[in-house]
């Protein structure tokens, strides 16, 4: 297993988001979590790549292990887990930077100072994330200059350049329009390969396009898990059943 | 990959972490410097004599009752005539302004207002107040200047306040068949009460501590001011006039430790109000 | 129903006035201040006041060259302490400080702001002074003891205005930032801070602004003598306080040159406020309570 959750629980101040997950993510596969707002499956990917740290009331207890080692052991370095533990967010988020800064950021606050190598790794990045053909003479040009899907595949690339061992993505498709959409999704089924993602997504039929295993979150607990073409065509549980077939959420 | 580093980016954290702490700590020390010598000079010359009684000898001995009430008599004009100004000039911002140019053009207007030093304010008080208007060395030409520079602050703060007054409590008196006045009156004004008393008393602040712009408008006088047209000497003018012409360096601190306290209570009174209806007000 | 119409278009009319007051008295200002000063440039020429070394109004010599020089001079030394000393305080504030921190600093930065400029000025005469003159000689009165009590005074302007630049760096950005490995203060220097700098800009501008612009402060510190100063330990005169030191006594075209030192003056603020203008046009930021 390349990331286990084990009795997590989460908190922000006195609200209880997290209870007792317990979810088994397998090397080089896709895995949708889906549920209603407000269920957790973002606070729980957050929870991976402690995220969560930034906000002050967070706290936990249970553990996260990444490649059989604790995320939340003290001697883990949050830096260096976020490096292994890419994350792709909701909204595009590029800097104010130029295309290629945005790519080879992380390689630069990671030490490299070799150009020549920064260069080849920001083109083979932008290559991976399908978005070469379409910036490849602009690389100078400011990121924000992109339309919304093109920045989304930028932060993609962006997020492989310091190759990771994981790749997180929060709804990552939630702000685009359906072309793009559809481009992102191509991206992630061939990023699998050699990363492990693991995306939230509000929309079932992209869970069922994309992703091996479905995980249902509701009011921070896990419904069920289990392979994506089970759970839509055969739900255990009621509760999945419902949502799955839109009686709320 | 190729590694040129004299120490990981954990290790400049640490160091970076302590210099931004030692920056806050020294921003701290600084004030307190300043406060802890201005007040441990100055308050052993405070006593009951020294507030209450006029100065003798053109302040080498005696009190500052003089000062004062010259303070205080400046600062209320200021106000009094700043306030509804200020609000006003709000109201119409928020309510009534619809170009979006214009409302660019009055926000610079306030921003130029506020930024002219104090003593090209004490110039124009002079020329105008005083010469032109032939107001005279008064309360009343030292007030009207310390009223142009209030002006600003008012607006500025009551301008945010007003618009972050829910839209939702004008809809609801709208929804009652109350007119565009009524509703302002009645709904919104009331509901920015506690913000353009802040607005008011950082102005108030600033017109108390205020010498340069007074110096040339108000005269210097020593006696009570009784009515608008009588010369006075606000307490910053006597601390500039004790200190650079070295009448008497006891009174000075003492003047100085009474102008400091002021301060304090009057930020003091700004932040109790901002966090008791916790509001947002810009800057300082 | 008419006379509610009527008396709402009485109303609007008359705010109208008051939000036009600002301008309204700008102009005023302006108009007075220039038409007072018009007899010192024709008599002794805009350039020739301006670039003119002396300064005799005994002799009716009107240049202010050397207290231009002494303006600059002052509030270039003045910036150069406060700046890195705000920004590092500023971010401290916004990014690294605990909440408990943050909102003990805030009244003290408002105290700092609060203060009346004579109080500075009185505690630089009587503690930096003589500090100065026994470490470096001279008078003590001088260029670097005047810079000191500016810098302490341009603080809490360059402190608020860049904290609200800071604030206003979106938070994706950081998240972004974070989520790559960088550290807090990689994020810090590569992203935040060149996403701030604009509003940091604008915020030295009114630093600036407020600097060039004191008064008494400086007068009670500087020594006042008309001269380029040689070294920083020097004494030295800006436009303010020639104005405030010679209008209790100035007559015809002393009187005239004096306001003609004022209009220079205000030409400097309305510059340092167009820039500010323009980069917070430019960026599209909003500032709060950015005023020199």
């Amino acid at each position: 297993m390349k990331i286990e959750a084990k009795n997590l629980n989460v908190s922000f101040g006195e609200s209880h988001i997290l209870k007792n997950i317990n979810m088994k993510i397998p090397k080089n596969s896709v895995t949708a979590l889906i549920g209603p707002s407000g269920c957790g499956k973002s606070t729980f990917i957050r929870s991976i790549n402690r995220m969560n740290d930034l906000i002050p009331s967070f706290q936990h207890d249970g553990e996260i292990l990444l490649d059989g080692v604790d995320v939340y052991d003290s001697k883990i370095d949050v830096v260096n887990l976020r490096k292994q533990v890419g994350m792709v967010f909701q909204k595009p988020n590029p800097f104010p930077k130029s295309i290629f800064e945005n790519v080879a950021y992380g390689l630069r606050i990671h030490g490299e100072v070799d150009e020549e190598y920064i260069e080849k790794t920001v083109e083979e990045s932008l290559k991976s994330a399908a978005i070469w053909d379409e910036v490849k003479d602009k690389l100078n040009n400011s990121a924000m200059g992109l339309s919304g899907g093109q920045q989304q595949r930028l932060c993609i690339a962006r997020t492989i350049a310091v190759s990771p061992r994981v790749i997180l993505m929060d709804e990552p498709c939630s702000a685009l329009d359906p072309i793009s959409t559809l481009k992102i999704e191509d991206l992630i089924h061939r990023l699998k390969d050699e990363y492990t993602i693991v995306m939230v997504t509000h929309n079932m039929q992209q869970a069922t396009r994309v992703s091996e295993f479905t995980s249902f979150f509701l009011n921070g607990e896990i419904i069920e898990s289990n392979r994506t073409d089970q759970l839509f065509v055969n739900p255990k549980e009621k509760k999945t059943e419902e949502y799955i077939t839109g009686r709320f959420g | 990959m190729n590694f040129r580093r004299l120490w990981s980016p954990q290790t400049s954290q640490k160091i970076m972490n302590v210099i931004f702490t030692l920056s806050g700590l020294f921003t701290l020390l600084i004030l307190a410097i300043i406060l802890g010598y201005i007040l441990i000079r100055g308050l052993p010359a405070i006593n009951f004599e020294f507030i209450f009684t006029n100065p003798i000898d053109s302040g080498k001995s005696g009190g500052i009752l003089p000062m004062i009430i010259s303070s205080l008599y400046v600062t209320a004009i200021a106000a009094l005539i700043a306030t509804p100004l200020g609000v006003g000039a709000a109201i119409y911002m928020t309510e009534f302004a619809e170009n979006q140019k214009l409302i660019k053009f009055i926000r610079f207007g306030a921003e130029t207002l506020a930024s002219i030093p104090s003593i090209i304010f004490g110039l124009f008080g002079l020329a105008f107040f005083v010469v032109f208007l032939n107001l005279g060395w008064s309360i009343l030409s030292g007030g009207l200047v310390l009223a142009l520079m209030a002006f600003p602050t008012i607006f500025q703060v009551s301008e945010v306040t007003l618009s972050s007054i829910p839209s939702t409590y004008k809809e609801g008196s709208y929804g009652l068949g109350a007119t565009k006045l009524q509703t302002i009156f009645s709904v919104v004004l009331p509901a920015a009460i506690p913000g353009i008393i802040t607005g008011v008393i950082l102005a108030i602040t600033r017109a108390i501590s205020e010498a340069a712009a007074v110096m040339y408008a108000v005269g210097s006088a020593l006696s009570i001011p009784i009515s608008l047209f009588d010369p006075g000497r606000p307490l910053p003018l006597h601390l500039y006039v004790l200190a650079t012409e070295g009448v008497s360096l006891e009174n000075a601190y003492g003047t100085a430790a009474v102008l400091v306290i002021i301060v304090l209570i009057l930020t003091v009174g700004t932040n109790y109000i901002v966090e008791r209806y916790q509001m947002k007000i810009m800057g300082i | 129903m008419k006379t509610e119409r009527l008396n709402e278009f009485f109303i609007e009319k008359g705010l109208f006035i008051t939000a036009i007051f600002s301008i309204l008295i700008i102009l005023t200002i302006f108009a007075f201040i220039v038409m007072e000063s018009i007899p010192a440039f024709q008599e002794y020429g805009f350039f020739h006041f301006l670039f003119g070394m002396d300064w005799a109004p005994g002799d009716y010599k009107f240049g202010v060259f050397a207290m231009v020089i002494g303006s600059i001079f002052v509030t270039f030394l003045a910036l150069i302490m406060a700046v890195p000393l705000s920004l590092l305080c500023a971010i401290f504030m916004e990014e690294v400080a605990p909440y408990k921190v943050k909102i003990f600093l805030k009244p003290v930065i408002q105290t700092l702001s609060g203060i009346p400029s004579v109080v500075y000025g009185f505690f630089g005469l009587t503690v930096l002074v003589p500090i100065v003159r026994n470490s470096f000689g001279g008078t003590g009165f001088s260029v670097f003891t005047a810079a000191l009590i500016l810098a302490v005074m341009v603080l809490p302007t360059i402190i608020s205005v860049s904290q609200d630049a800071i604030k206003a760096v979106p938070q994706e950005y950081k998240e972004a930032s974070f989520g790559l490995g960088s550290t807090h203060w990689q994020t810090i220097r590569h992203i935040i801070f060149p996403a701030a700098l604009p509003g940091i800009i604008t915020a030295i501008i009114l630093g600036i602004g407020r600097a060039i612009g004191e008064t008494l402060a400086v007068i009670m510190v500087a020594g006042n003598v008309v001269q380029i100063p040689g070294s920083i330990f020097e004494p030295v005169r800006t436009l303010t306080t020639n104005i405030a030191l010679e209008m209790g006594y100035a007559t015809g075209l002393h009187y005239n040159a004096l306001f003609g030192t004022a209009v220079i003056l205000f030409i400097i603020i309305i510059l340092l406020l167009a820039i500010a203008n323009y980069i917070q046009n430019k960026y599209g930021m909003e500032i709060g309570g950015g005023t020199l």
